[in-house]
């Protein structure tokens, strides 16, 4: 299913809860919806779902324009962020529903059923009420019953919100996949940006109402094109004085211009191990995190305080310790646009190319 | 479920710690107060009903109930439970759905509505359709001329019932449908199912166990109400005496007997009432153990 979405715009008692958002989604793509809380990404959905009437722009599915069908006659399924299974009917009634609803007959209703028991893995728990199953079994539940009268596009708002961390890895990998067998066009909320990267095709990214940016996970994180995104995507730190920083001494700024840095951006170290150690700074460490993986440090630089990351293979480093600090890379960022500098000082002497 | 405060007093006392927890003295005192208490004001009355409605023997009591104008008081009164119970429910399901699910002008005045029979006292609700429909009322006039009879007759006794009796259902489905919210209606609109569908699949199904209560509830003050029924009804023996207006004129004519066993039936009913409502609360409050 083709979406195309043009000027959307919402307003709930003087709050504008979506301005001006369009946007097109290609068909089988899936989507990841992700922006900070109250951004406007349940708002947009159920507008799509037609949950919602919007105060402005159109909405055009397969190229038909929507806004007045009403949200029976869309085609969409809608995975709810609290699931919304109905309580007092068990499994396999819930995943039948969409199809009750259409008066199928009883075998073809069960044979789809059936299907999609062994799709989510739920064969075996038909007769349980929601009740009686686990955060992610009830998750599989809305899943299924969503998909039961074949949509042509699939919402899902916050799905995993309610799931704890191992559960939703598993579950997001499982719905990845799933979503590519059938082939089915799909949107999905979240705020949580690991998330979005590791599941979606595409990302659309939402601030307070605003379309900020869509592109791939990789083109948002390597091209942030508003300086939201470049903080938003990313552990970022902003840098008030960008100027101060060793090696855009002379990068042109105007006047109040902030610098966004990713700790993957810094390297520190002891003098020996930096590559560059001309284009390296002086630096102490403040704190050392704990990560699991690796270790994350807090350092001074100047005026100026970066997060860097740092390998526990590596040789450890002590709070207070001075350090050489060398800074790859930023981006230079003022209202509308953000824009990569390399650091200049970093050329190597016997350039190698791979 | 919110709204089922009224259909479950849980057996299980709050846990309080021993520092607040009273003095055994004071807690046997307490309980001894209430026992008591209830022994006298309800038990010792009910039973009296029983041992007065028996005293002159069995046959006394057989021919009492048996008696046709108490049969005819009976049919009445279950005539009346029978189109007043159904009307309410209609209604209350439709105030409550109104309620609970739209924005609209005038919805606070409809709440309050709902409330003025449980406000005003029993005999003015008996009056206000004196005033409108008697001989000498708004409608009395035009009611005459068509040859329609509404006070002193069965109209008049529903019409007073179902007044007296409508807060129940829709007091006690608006706060469940408004705990309820509206996410599985629109989860059931997203599969495809029409406003209809919704109401029956969906919503309906949810508020079951607090709607039947509801009914029970009206059922039993349907089945009891003596005062507005007394204003409209004539107490014409064997037409317009439902089995309260019929046990006071039993008494008032000194067949104490007789009108103590028309009332055992009156109990019978609450009786039966009662454990009906008993059942309801067991397996509401089981649903609510599983949600
Ligand atoms: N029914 C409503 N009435 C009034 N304001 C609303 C309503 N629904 C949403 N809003 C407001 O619109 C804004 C966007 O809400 P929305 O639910 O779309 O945010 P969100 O991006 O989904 O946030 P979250 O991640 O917390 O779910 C919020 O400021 C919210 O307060
Ligand atoms: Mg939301």
């Amino acid at each position: 299913m083709h979406i195309e979405v043009r000027g959307i715009s919402k307003n709930y008692n003087g709050h504008q809860a979506v301005s001006d958002v369009s946007f097109s989604i290609e068909r089988g793509k899936l989507i990841g919806l992700l922006g900070p809380s109250g951004g406007g990404k349940s708002t947009l959905l159920r507008i799509l779902a037609g949950l919602e009437s919007p105060d402005a722009g159109e909405i055009y599915i397969n190229g038909k324009l929507v806004n007045d069908v009403q949200p029976q006659q869309r085609g969409i399924g809608f995975v709810f962020q609290n699931y919304a299974l109905f309580k007092h009917m068990n499994v396999f009634d819930n995943i039948a529903f969409g199809l009750t609803i259409r008066k199928k007959d009883k075998a073809e209703i069960k044979q789809r059923v059936d299907e999609l028991l062994d799709l989510t893995g739920l064969r075996g728990f038909e007769k349980r009420y929601p009740h009686q199953l686990s955060g992610g079994q009830r998750q599989r539940v809305a899943f299924a019953r969503a998909l039961a009268p074949r949509p042509e596009l699939l919402l899902l708002d916050e799905p995993f919100a309610a799931i704890d961390a191992k559960v939703r890895k598993e579950l997001r990998t499982w719905l990845k996949q799933l979503i590519s067998t059938i082939g089915i066009t799909s949107i999905f909320v979240t705020h949580d940006q690991d998330e979005a990267v590791e599941v979606a095709d595409e990302m659309l990214i939402v601030q307070q109402g605003r379309l900020e940016q869509q592109g791939t996970p990789v083109s948002i994180y390597t091209e942030p094109k508003t300086a939201f995104v470049a903080g938003f995507i990313g552990h970022s730190t902003v840098v008030e004085q960008p100027t101060s920083l060793r090696g855009f001494e002379l990068t042109k700024l105007s006047v109040g211009t902030q610098a966004i840095i990713r700790p993957e951006f810094v390297e520190v170290g002891r003098e020996q191990e930096i590559a560059f150690p001309s284009a390296a700074a002086k630096g102490t460490v403040r704190h050392i995190f704990f990560r699991g993986a690796h270790l994350e440090l807090d350092i001074q630089v100047g005026d100026n305080r970066v997060a860097a990351h740092r390998s526990l293979d590596q040789e450890p480093l002590q709070p207070g310790e001075e350090v050489s600090v060398l800074i790859h890379r930023l981006y230079v960022v003022s209202e509308q646009s953000a824009t990569m500098v390399e650091n200049p000082l970093k050329v190597d002497p016997l350039p190698v190319h791979i | 479920m919110a709204g089922a405060i009224t259909a479950h007093l849980s057996e299980k006392a709050s846990k309080r710690p021993k520092h607040i927890t009273e003095s055994p003295i004071i807690r046997v005192v307490l309980i001894g107060i209430a026992l008591l208490f209830l022994g006298l004001i309800v038990l010792l009355p009910l039973a009296s009903i029983f041992v007065e409605a028996f005293k002159k023997g069995f046959e006394v009591y057989v021919a009492s109930v048996t008696d046709p104008d108490a049969i005819s008081a009976l049919k009445l009164t279950l005539m009346t439970v029978l189109i007043a119970v159904p009307l309410n429910t209609v209604f209350g399901i439709a105030a409550a759905w109104a309620i609970s699910k739209f924005q609209f002008r005038g919805k606070n005045v409809l709440i309050t509505l709902i409330d003025l029979p449980f406000a005003v006292s029993p005999v003015i609700s008996g009056l206000i359709f004196v005033l409108l429909f008697g001989a000498q009322g708004m409608f009395g006039p035009w009611l005459a001329e068509h040859d329609i009879k509404i006070i002193f007759a069965l109209p008049g006794i529903v019409l007073a019932t179902t007044f007296v009796t409508f807060p129940f259902i829709a007091r006690e489905l608006i706060p469940l449908m408004q705990a309820q919210g509206v996410q599985e209606e629109e989860a059931a609109a997203s599969l495809g199912a029409k406003g209809w569908q919704i109401f029956w699949r969906v919503t309906l199904p949810n508020v079951k166990w607090g709607l039947l209560y509801g009914i029970i509830l009206c059922n039993a003050r349907a089945v009891g109400e003596f005062g507005a029924v007394s204003v409209v009804s004539g107490h014409i023996r064997g037409e317009t005496n439902t089995l309260p207006l019929h046990i006071e004129i039993l008494y008032n004519e000194y067949q104490f007997s007789a009108s103590f066993a028309v009332a055992s039936l009156l109990v019978l009913l609450a009786l039966v009432t009662l454990i009906v409502k008993s059942l309801v609360e067991w397996k509401s409050a089981q649903q609510q153990a599983e949600e």
